[in-house]
This record gives C-alpha cells, sequence and structure tokens, in this order.
C-alpha cells in the first residue's frame, strides 16, 4: 500500500515536472527589430531577435569569444587571399532543407547586393565558391586575416526558399521596401518564428531539429519578444512580473529593480562608444546661422566643442554612473585601442571659450543638433545636457530629438550637421570604426557611409591598407597611427562608452553580453 | 491740474468693488470657502507664473545657466559635488524644480489664456452669427461645429504638429510649438461656445426689448454688441473658465505625446513627461511637484467654474 | 421616422466628405502625392506616367473626385513609413482600438449615469461627495498620468491586472479579439478605465446637474402628489427625461474616444491604431495621418447616427413627426 502510494506520488511528480520543463521565456525591449530580412540593416537591434531564427558561420558568445555556428572551422589555404570554411553538416533550415555550401554563397553574394547595407562589411570578399557541399572557399581581394570578424552577424538564408519567394536580393530598407523577407523568416537558428506583429509582439517556438541539442542548455521552449516603447510602463511590466526579462532598463530604475526581492540586474561595459559628429565637409551648414561658411570646418570650433563637454557631469547625473569616459570612438578589448589613445579630453570652459575667440565666434553662433530618442541609453537627456554646456560658450543649439528609424538614414544621407550617434565594434578591431567613420564616404553601405564629410586621402591610404595586411605589427603601427589621426580630427567626438543593464527575475542569471545580443540558447533555469 | 482727474475714477473704482463685494456672486463667494481657497490657488499660481523672472533663482529656459552636476539633487538636500541645496531638489538636468514649475506655469497658463481666449472669440462670434440670423447660415456654422467636434483638441494639434514638420524647416519647430498649441487647443474648443451663445441669442432675439432696437432701427451689431452679448457673458465665462483647466491639461498631454513644447523649454506638461520616468526609481520629486502644481491649478480654475456655474444658475443654489 | 434617417444620413455623409476633402488637402499640399505611390527611387518618367496616372494634371475638383473614388474602393495609398498600404496597417490594428473605445464606453455610460443618478438623488450624502470631489480630481489630472498611476497601484504593487498590451488574443480571420480569453479580459481593465475616466466623470456631472434640473419641475412634483413611489418617479419619469439632452453630450463625447484612444495606447503599449498614428505623426506619414482622420470621423459620424435614432426611443414627440431641431 505504502509502495503504491509512493509510486504514485512519483508518477504525479514526473507528471507535473514535464509541463514544467516548458519554459516560457517573456521579454520585452523598448524598440523593435525594424525589419526581419537578415541583410536589409546593419543594426544591432535587428541582430538581437535575428540571432534567435538566424545564424552566422560563427558569432561571438556571452564571453565576446568568437564560436563557431555554421562553421566547424576556418583555416587561410596555401593562397593568403582564400579561406576555407568547413561546414557543419547535418544542419537543417526551419523548412526542413538541408543547409549546404550553395546556401552561404548564396547568402553572401546577397549580403554583398546593391540593397543590402551589411555590403560595408563586406567590401573585403571578392568571391566565395563551393569545394563541396560542406566546404566553401571565400576569396578575398587581398590578404584578410580578420574575415571572420567581418562575418559574426551575416546570417545564413536558404536559397531555395529565398529563390521561391521572390527576395534573391536583400530589402531595400531606405526605400521602405516590402518582400517577403521582411516578414517571413527561414533559418537554421534555435528558434522558429510562430506570429509577428511588428512593434507589437514577436513569438518564437523552439527549433525541434536544432543541431546544438546537447550543446547549449536550450532551456527555453517558446519566446515572446514584446515592444514596450515607454520606459515606466516597461519596468512596470517587470516589476509586476508579467515579463521575465527586459533588455533596455533605463538607468534611473536599476537601482530600484535591483533591490526587489525575485528580481535581478546584470550590468557591464557594452561593446559601444557614444559620440557627436559634425558635418566639417559642407562648405556651407543647413542648420546653422553662419552665412557662407561651415563653423564646424575650423578645428578650433570642434576643439572648444570637444573640451566644452562636460562628460564627468554627463556620467554622474545622466548615465547614473553606467558609462565609462571615453576618448576614443575604439571601445576598450578591441584590437587597436591604447589607453593613451583613450584619453579623456578635460572639461575647460575657459579653454573653449578662448578657441572660440581665436576661430573668430566670440559671439557664438547657432545650429541644430539632431539626436535619437529611443536607440543609446538616455540618448536625448544626453543631447540636453551637451545643449547647456555649449551654450556656456555661446553655441546656442536647438535640439531635434527624433526616433532612430528616422535618424540614422538621413546620417547616410549626409543630411544633417551635427548629431549624436553611437557604434558599436562587432569586429572588435579599430579597422570598423575607420572604415566606417573616418574614411572618404564611398556610397551606401560601403566605405565612410557613417562619415560626416571627413575626407583625408592620407588616411583613406591607410585604412585601405588596414584590410590586406597580413603583417600584424606592420599593421597594429599603421592602426595606431590612423586611429590617432582620427582622434585628433575631431569629426566625431566622443563622450563615453555605455553600459548595458539586463533585469530578469532572478530565476534567470543571464550575464550581459558586450555586443548587447542576447542569445536565448544559452538562458539557463535555475 | 494733476488731481483733478485721477480723483474721479478713484472714487468711482471704490464705489464699484464696493458694489461687487456686495453682489450675489460675491456673497456666494464669501459663503464657499472651498471657493475661496480655489481662487487663492489660483491668484498664486498666476502670481507665480507672471513674476517668475524675479522669483525663481535661475532661468530654466536658459540652458547655459545650468550646472549637470546639480541634476537629481533631493528637496533641502546638499548636493555632494557642488553643495548646493534646492527648497524642491533638481531635475535630471539640474534645473531647480521650484524655477521649472515657475517658468512651466507660465507656459502652461499662457497656452491655456491664450487658446481660451481664442476659443472665446471664435465661437461667441459664430454662435452669435448664427443664432441671430438663423437660417441656412445658422445650419453651415452649425455643421461646421459638428464636424470640428469630431476632432479633439489632440487630435488637431498633432495634425498640425505633422503638418508643419513636414513643411516648415527644422530650425523652427521649437519656437512654433506654443502657437501650434495655442491654435491647434483654441480652434478645437470654439464650437461649445457657438452652441451656447447660439442658443442663448435665439432666445433674446425674440424677446420684446430686442425686437424694440430692431424696430427703431438699431443695426443688428449694435443690438448683438449691446442686448444680446451681455446675456450670453455668464454662461460664456462658465465655458471659459473649465476649458481653461481642459487647455491647460490638454497642453500637458500634447507634451507627453512628444508634440508639445520641447524640453530646453519646459511647461508643466514638459516636467510631469520627463517626470514620470522616475516614477518607480526613487527620484519622486521631479514627478511629484510639476503633477501637485498641475494638479492644484486645475482642480482649482475647475472648481470656479463649478462656483461660477452654480452662482450664476441661482435655481440650483 | 424614414426623412428623419435619410436627412441625418445625407448629412453625415456631407460631414464624411468636408473631412474628405481635409485629408485630401493634406495628401496634395503637404505630402508629394507620387512619393506616396512608387519608391524615391522611381524614375523621372514613372513619375511622370504616375502624375498623369493619378490625374494630377486635372483640376482640383476633379482630383477630389477621384480622391473619394479611390477611397470608396478602399484604396488609400501607401505608408510612407513602413511601405505597406495604409490600409492594412490600420485594419490590423483597428479592432484593438475598437475593443478599447467599446469597454470605455461602456465604462463611461453606466457609472456615468449610475453615480450622476446617485449623487442627484442623494446631495447632501458623504458618499456623493466624495464621488464628486475624486471626479473632479480625475478631469484636473491628465490622462496619462492617471494611467501610470494605475499602472502603479494594479499592477507592479497589487498585482492584480496587466500593465501592457492586450494579452491572449484570439484571430477571427478578419477581426482579432481579446474579449474570449482571460488575459485579454484582464488587460482591457485599466486602459479601459483610463479612456473612460474622463468621459465618465463628464457624463455624471451632466446627469447630476440635469437630473437635478428635472426634479424641480412641475410634473415630478405632480407625480409625487400623485402618490407614486420614489422609485417611480426618479427613474420613470426624472431619468427619462434626464436622459434626452444627455444623449446628444454623449454621442459627441464617446465620438471622441477613439481619437483620445491615442494617449491610453502609449501609455499601455495598446496595440491600436492611436498608437500608429503618434508613429505616423513623427515620421510626417501623411497618407497615414489622411487615412487615420477620415476613420475618426467615420466612427464619430456613426456614433451620432446612432444617437440619432436612439431619440426615436427615448423622445416621444419625434415620432408624432414633430422634428425637434438638434440644438
Amino acid at each position: 500500500m505504502k509502495t503504491f502510494a509512493l509510486a504514485a506520488a512519483l508518477l504525479a511528480g514526473t507528471a507535473l515536472a514535464l509541463p514544467a520543463s516548458a519554459v516560457q521565456f517573456k521579454m520585452a525591449r523598448g524598440q523593435d527589430a525594424t525589419t526581419l530580412d537578415p541583410h536589409a540593416q546593419n543594426s544591432g537591434q535587428n541582430f538581437n531577435l535575428l540571432h534567435q531564427i538566424y545564424e552566422p558561420l560563427a558569432h561571438r558568445d556571452n564571453d565576446a569569444k568568437l564560436t563557431p555556428a555554421l562553421a566547424t572551422s576556418w583555416k587561410l589555404t596555401a593562397d593568403p587571399t582564400v579561406w576555407e570554411f568547413k561546414l557543419r553538416p547535418g544542419v537543417k533550415f526551419h523548412n526542413g532543407n538541408a543547409f549546404t555550401a550553395d546556401d552561404v554563397v548564396f547568402s553572401l553574394t546577397r549580403a554583398k547586393g546593391d540593397k543590402s547595407q551589411m555590403k560595408g562589411l563586406l567590401t573585403s570578399i571578392e568571391s566565395a565558391t563551393k569545394v563541396d557541399d560542406l566546404t566553401v572557399n571565400i576569396k578575398t581581394n587581398g590578404p584578410n586575416p580578420l574575415l571572420i570578424n567581418d562575418m559574426t552577424n551575416l546570417f545564413i538564408v536558404d536559397k531555395q526558399w529565398a529563390e521561391a519567394n521572390n527576395v534573391v536580393n536583400s530589402q531595400d530598407f531606405n526605400a521602405k521596401e516590402e518582400t517577403f523577407a521582411v516578414r517571413n523568416t527561414n533559418g537554421t537558428g534555435p528558434f522558429v518564428l510562430k506570429s509577428r506583429e511588428p512593434d507589437v509582439r514577436t513569438v518564437m517556438t523552439a527549433n525541434p531539429a536544432y543541431w546544438g541539442k546537447g550543446q547549449f542548455p536550450l532551456k527555453v521552449t517558446e519566446v515572446t519578444y514584446s515592444v514596450i516603447a515607454a520606459a515606466p510602463t516597461r519596468v512596470a511590466a517587470l516589476l509586476s512580473g508579467e515579463v521575465d526579462f527586459i533588455q533596455d532598463v533605463p538607468v534611473q530604475d536599476i537601482a530600484r529593480i535591483s533591490e526587489t526581492n525575485g528580481l535581478r540586474v546584470n550590468s557591464g561595459a557594452e561593446n559601444r562608444s557614444i559620440f557627436f559628429s559634425l558635418n566639417v565637409g559642407d562648405p556651407d551648414l543647413k542648420f546653422d546661422t553662419v552665412e557662407g561658411k561651415n563653423p564646424l570646418a575650423d578645428l578650433r570650433v570642434r576643439q572648444a566643442i570637444d573640451s566644452a563637454i562636460n562628460r564627468i557631469a554627463i556620467q554622474k547625473v545622466v548615465m547614473a554612473g553606467q558609462s565609462t569616459l571615453s576618448g576614443t570612438l575604439l571601445p576598450p578589448g578591441s584590437d587597436g585601442y591604447s589607453k593613451e589613445l583613450d584619453t579623456v579630453t578635460p572639461h575647460d570652459v575657459n579653454k573653449a571659450k578662448a578657441l572660440m575667440k581665436d576661430a573668430g565666434y566670440e559671439s557664438g553662433f547657432g545650429i541644430t543638433m539632431h539626436c535619437p530618442n529611443n536607440r543609446y541609453v538616455n540618448d536625448e537627456k544626453i543631447c540636453q545636457a551637451v545643449v547647456g554646456m555649449l551654450g556656456q560658450i555661446g553655441i546656442k543649439v536647438t535640439l531635434e530629438a527624433r526616433p532612430m528609424a528616422q535618424h540614422s538614414p538621413q546620417i547616410i544621407e549626409g543630411a544633417i550637421d551635427f548629431y549624436l550617434l553611437g557604434w558599436g565594434v562587432p569586429t572588435f578591431d579599430g579597422e570598423y570604426v575607420l572604415k566606417f567613420l573616418y574614411h572618404s564616404r564611398e556610397g551606401k553601405g560601403a566605405y565612410g557611409s557613417y562619415n560626416p564629410k571627413y575626407s583625408n586621402p592620407e588616411l583613406d591610404g591607410m585604412i585601405k591598407s588596414l584590410a590586406t595586411e597580413t603583417d600584424k605589427t606592420k599593421r597594429d603601427a599603421t592602426m595606431a597611427k590612423a586611429l590617432k589621426i582620427a582622434k585628433d580630427s575631431l569629426v566625431h567626438i566622443p563622450v563615453h562608452n555605455q553600459n548595458i543593464a539586463w533585469a530578469m527575475k532572478a530565476t534567470y542569471d543571464i550575464p550581459v553580453q558586450t555586443e548587447n545580443t542576447l542569445y536565448i540558447k544559452y538562458i539557463d533555469v535555475k | 491740474m494733476r488731481d483733478t482727474p485721477t480723483a474721479l475714477p478713484r472714487v468711482s473704482l471704490q464705489q464699484k468693488l464696493f458694489r461687487l463685494w456686495d453682489s450675489d456672486i460675491a456673497y456666494s463667494f464669501r459663503q464657499s470657502p472651498v471657493t475661496m481657497a480655489a481662487g487663492f490657488v489660483v491668484l498664486l499660481i498666476l502670481i507665480g507664473a507672471v513674476f517668475a523672472p524675479l522669483l525663481a533663482t535661475q532661468n530654466p529656459f536658459d540652458p547655459s545657466g545650468l550646472n549637470l552636476m546639480d541634476g537629481k539633487t533631493a528637496p533641502m538636500a546638499v548636493n555632494e559635488f557642488t553643495q548646493n541645496s534646492y527648497l524642491l531638489g533638481t531635475d535630471d538636468q539640474g534645473r531647480d524644480i521650484l524655477s521649472t514649475i515657475l517658468y512651466g506655469s507660465r507656459a502652461s497658463l499662457l497656452v491655456g489664456f491664450a487658446a481660451v481666449g481664442l476659443a472665446m472669440l471664435i465661437g461667441v462670434t459664430l454662435g452669435l452669427i448664427a443664432g441671430y440670423r438663423g437660417g441656412i447660415v445658422d445650419s453651415i456654422i452649425m455643421r461646421i461645429a459638428d464636424i470640428q467636434l469630431t476632432f479633439p483638441s489632440i487630435l488637431v494639434a498633432m495634425l498640425i504638429f505633422g503638418v508643419f514638420r513636414g513643411v516648415l524647416p527644422v530650425q523652427s519647430h521649437a519656437t512654433l510649438a506654443v502657437p501650434v498649441l495655442i491654435l491647434a487647443i483654441g480652434f478645437s474648443d470654439w464650437p461649445q461656445y457657438a452652441r451656447t451663445v447660439r442658443g442663448v441669442t435665439m432666445v433674446e432675439r425674440n424677446k420684446e426689448y430686442v425686437q424694440a432696437a430692431r424696430v427703431i432701427g438699431l443695426a443688428p451689431l449694435t443690438i448683438m454688441i449691446r442686448h444680446v452679448l451681455p446675456n450670453v457673458l455668464g454662461p460664456v465665462l462658465v465655458i471659459g473658465t473649465l476649458g481653461l483647466a481642459l487647455a491647460i491639461i490638454a497642453e500637458a498631454t500634447l507634451s507627453y505625446l512628444g508634440v508639445g513644447v520641447p524640453p530646453t523649454q519646459p511647461s508643466l506638461g514638459t516636467l510631469i513627461r520627463v517626470g514620470q520616468e522616475y516614477i518607480a526609481s526613487g527620484e519622486w520629486w521631479i514627478l511629484f511637484f510639476p503633477s501637485l502644481t498641475l494638479l492644484a491649478l486645475a482642480l482649482s480654475v475647475n472648481l470656479l467654474g463649478d462656483w461660477l456655474r452654480d452662482a450664476l444658475n441661482p435655481k440650483l443654489r | 421616422m424614414l426623412a428623419f434617417v435619410l436627412r441625418r444620413l445625407f448629412q453625415a455623409i456631407l460631414v464624411m466628405l468636408v473631412v474628405a476633402l481635409v485629408s485630401f488637402s493634406l495628401f496634395r499640399f503637404v505630402g508629394d502625392p507620387i512619393s506616396v505611390m512608387v519608391g524615391q527611387e522611381a524614375t523621372q518618367e514613372d513619375r511622370e506616367r504616375m502624375r498623369q496616372e493619378l490625374g494630377l494634371d486635372q483640376p482640383f475638383p476633379v482630383q477630389f473626385a477621384a480622391y473619394v473614388g479611390r477611397i470608396v474602393q478602399g484604396e488609400f495609398g501607401i505608408s510612407y513609413r513602413v511601405g505597406r498600404p495604409v490600409i492594412d496597417l490600420i485594419l490590423e490594428r483597428l479592432p484593438a482600438t475598437l475593443e478599447l473605445a467599446f469597454c470605455a464606453a461602456i465604462f463611461a455610460l453606466v457609472f456615468g449615469v449610475g453615480f450622476g443618478v446617485f449623487t442627484a438623488l442623494r446631495r447632501a450624502r458623504f458618499s456623493s461627495k466624495a464621488i464628486m470631489t475624486f471626479s473632479l480630481i480625475g478631469v484636473s489630472l491628465p490622462t496619462f498620468l492617471i494611467g501610470i498611476g494605475l499602472i502603479y497601484l494594479f499592477s507592479v504593487e497589487l498585482k492584480w491586472l496587466p500593465s501592457f498590451g492586450r494579452g491572449q488574443v484570439t484571430d477571427l480571420g478578419f477581426w482579432t479579439t481579446g474579449f474570449l480569453t482571460l488575459s485579454g479580459l484582464k488587460s482591457m481593465v485599466l486602459p479601459a478605465i483610463t479612456l473612460g475616466l474622463f468621459q465618465m466623470t463628464l457624463i455624471m456631472r451632466l446627469v447630476r446637474s440635469e437630473m437635478l434640473e428635472v426634479l424641480r419641475t412641475d410634473y415630478i412634483k405632480f407625480a409625487r402628489a400623485r402618490g407614486l413611489s420614489d422609485r417611480a418617479v426618479h427613474f420613470g419619469h426624472a431619468l427619462k427625461n434626464t436622459l434626452i439632452p444627455v444623449i446628444t453630450i454623449m454621442g459627441i463625447k464617446l465620438g471622441s474616444l477613439v481619437a483620445f484612444a491615442i494617449i491610453t495606447e502609449t501609455v499601455f503599449q495598446w496595440p491600436g491604431v492611436g498608437f500608429l498614428f503618434i508613429a505616423s505623426v513623427q515620421s510626417v506619414d501623411i497618407p497615414l495621418m489622411a487615412t487615420y482622420l477620415l476613420l475618426v470621423a467615420l466612427f464619430f459620424v456613426t456614433i451620432n447616427l446612432i444617437v440619432d435614432m436612439l431619440y426615436f426611443i427615448v423622445d416621444p414627440r419625434l415620432k408624432s413627426g414633430v422634428a425637434l431641431a438638434r440644438h
């Protein structure tokens, strides 16, 4: 009788345990991915969602370590311009199609296409060829020792699927193109898209055929990815227990959340620099009060702005301590970073005023600053604070804050003069910063696509050489020199590297990933 | 020379004041402590707003006068970096909350009064015309009023903002905020006045004294201003008072939705918008004091409006 | 009755035409109508061809007629912001807003009339005064602040109700509803109260003052003198007569609920059309703004038509053919 009861209890226990193993992970972010097309935009907020569904050949794990995903290994062939990638066998796309070398070749071509904004990362790739079903050779237009670093967000799509659905080309994001791939996915990733309402919610379920079973925790069976734009509502959703995880925690709420029973906040430095960019290239600015010339083209004005910014005050008050001051756009931990490069300009209003006087702007001038208001930690507040600081040296700034979706196209178009931008470095290499932000403009998505019209042929030459230089010492030397020139040019004025804070129920302990990318497959449940 | 002209009005002013003090309205005012308190609060906020540049310790509209290091100082506490202390604390940009409230009330009241004035002007004029002329003119005006009622002020304001953003250069966005708010709120509130005035006018028009005035050949405009207008003033004043509270709240709401005045030139609404981000974080004063001011102002104005309506409508007393 | 209905219907169409004119002017003069139809990448010839196809070289009235024609066929243009047909975007979001507005309207009506009658009949009671005071505070605070306050009280502190979104919705093909699941219903409570509170207060105050006026009239005194019970006097006579002016105002007030939902949807991350409208205003998405305008007008006109029909039920004089001017 007793044994029977025990057996019954055990049975009941297992019966209970079964549904408990289904883990629904409800998370909320402040803004949604703008598209599901994996090659349409080079944007962290898109990658954050797409990494659950699609996979690159290799990605950076929670410790930012390069980790094989769809490739199992890669090595340079005898030819220093050709890399050989061995692909993971037995991988299937969500629709059941087998993953082969054809898909890799196709995806690379797609991402290098005209409409893709990923092409800027892939400029060094000349061609990709299939060797056999599970081997791909990638030829670069010169030796590129860091090729794999450029490909950690390069998602592999199914060739057959893309052809069948007329999405061989990437969506043209800036032209608001609408294609099948914008709302439908077919990846190899640990989660399958179940439903999606843009700007509301995306539901994903665990991929039953995922290749990584047994290698990763894979505890989560269903993900609900909600968008809650209003920060107090987002925090309230976590405090009330409606969501398990919020990825954008307002800095002012970190203390309150960590003090709440049953909740946890993990924070750490994000691999992302926040800075102001200044149009130095146009002969006259559209958004200033100075007629006939461009005040920002004068280095002394840029130096004045640099000295007028009180970075410590921004860190203490606006960021509530959640930042590291910076003197360069390259975050610590990347190749090319040095302490010396990262010397922070001290706050010195008198020096700034003197520089303004030198430049002939003693009585100041007026200018419009454009600022995103939903992308970076307290972006609009940083801008507002800087408006006040610049007011102290006579620069009367009109602040125009708007959502990132309107901000970034205007930067790429070169339509604005003075703006805030954040730059993450997914390659963990200084070239990424130099190439997009300091090299002369060479077209959308390519070299210099985020450059505020600065042009320095000498620097351009150095930047181009970085892509193909195989001698590490030589490359390091060139990069150090280039980064120094870039820093001193002050076309971008660094403010800080922001910290990221992730808040969650205490049953989870998800470490922050330095690119602010959440990999749900790594999530363990206590 | 100097004494005679000034002496006369002074006496008459005193008499007028005395008569006012003795009137029914003043009596009912004196009899209601709640109304008197409301009147006092409104007066206090009005004085604060009008004399803000004299009373405030800093000008929050001038960003160059701010020290970010003062930011988020608790009320009466001493800031650890600057050693400054503020009665009501500071916000996240280092602005003294008391000063921002004084200046903010100024912006809110300006928008409120101007919007109500505009709505009143349009509404009373159209209401008088519709009620006096009747017929097709009346039909057209009242149909337009119907259509206008379809669109609440916040919607009209957002549309105007949307259009302006598309048409005008970006530099002018900040300076346009206040006029756009006034236009939007003013334009969407006039039908209420028009409806009321039209109703009263129709009644008055058929009264004997108005008909008599018409017979002796007075111009319609004179009749309307001299005989009809005084009769509609009471209800218009009531609607206007309640409308003032609504306009102030509408301004706050629009600022919350991101189409109001910019955070660099705060109104009460913008202050609340900024403050609501701190609702859970412990910096309660950033939200609390501006909200309290808005509540006190709108509540008092509402109470005055209620009282005025009851006082002007003796049946309800 | 038929003549009355037809006249009202005609007026409703007139109102819609005027709003369409405003919305068309937005299209024609603020946005670039060609860019609405084709992408930025289109060539000059594409644009010229489009210009002729759309008849933009025609005189204004002809263009307007064509616009109305397109609207009637359900063509509202392509959103600048998202690049999809505006009508699809709006139809996806419409159920959320309409369900919210419906619940808010019911809340405002039931509690507005209930509290109004109660405070009129029991003027001296403490509870009456408390209700009146609370209602005044309710209209003296901006809606968004009340919404945030409700979230903190009922979601964060008490953990009774959800703080955002619609909860679990059921897709019926043409309509997504939150009414069929518990989480959907629970999600509705706070937004509906937030949205309806202001209208509730207005209705309550209106019912109260009308009721007080009616209670003073002679026929109520006669009814009492006839020995009718309080209940019969209050609800049979007084309330019925109170409701006639109240219904007119309610039509107007409830009609604007869809527009007011903009605020509530922002606070509660409610996936409705108001949310869409805010995004479109920020990005000057003219086609969406213009269509939203038409939608709000349509809702308003419909509500008012219903109200006009209600007149017949409440006011017997209309049935006998004595058409009452509405104003």
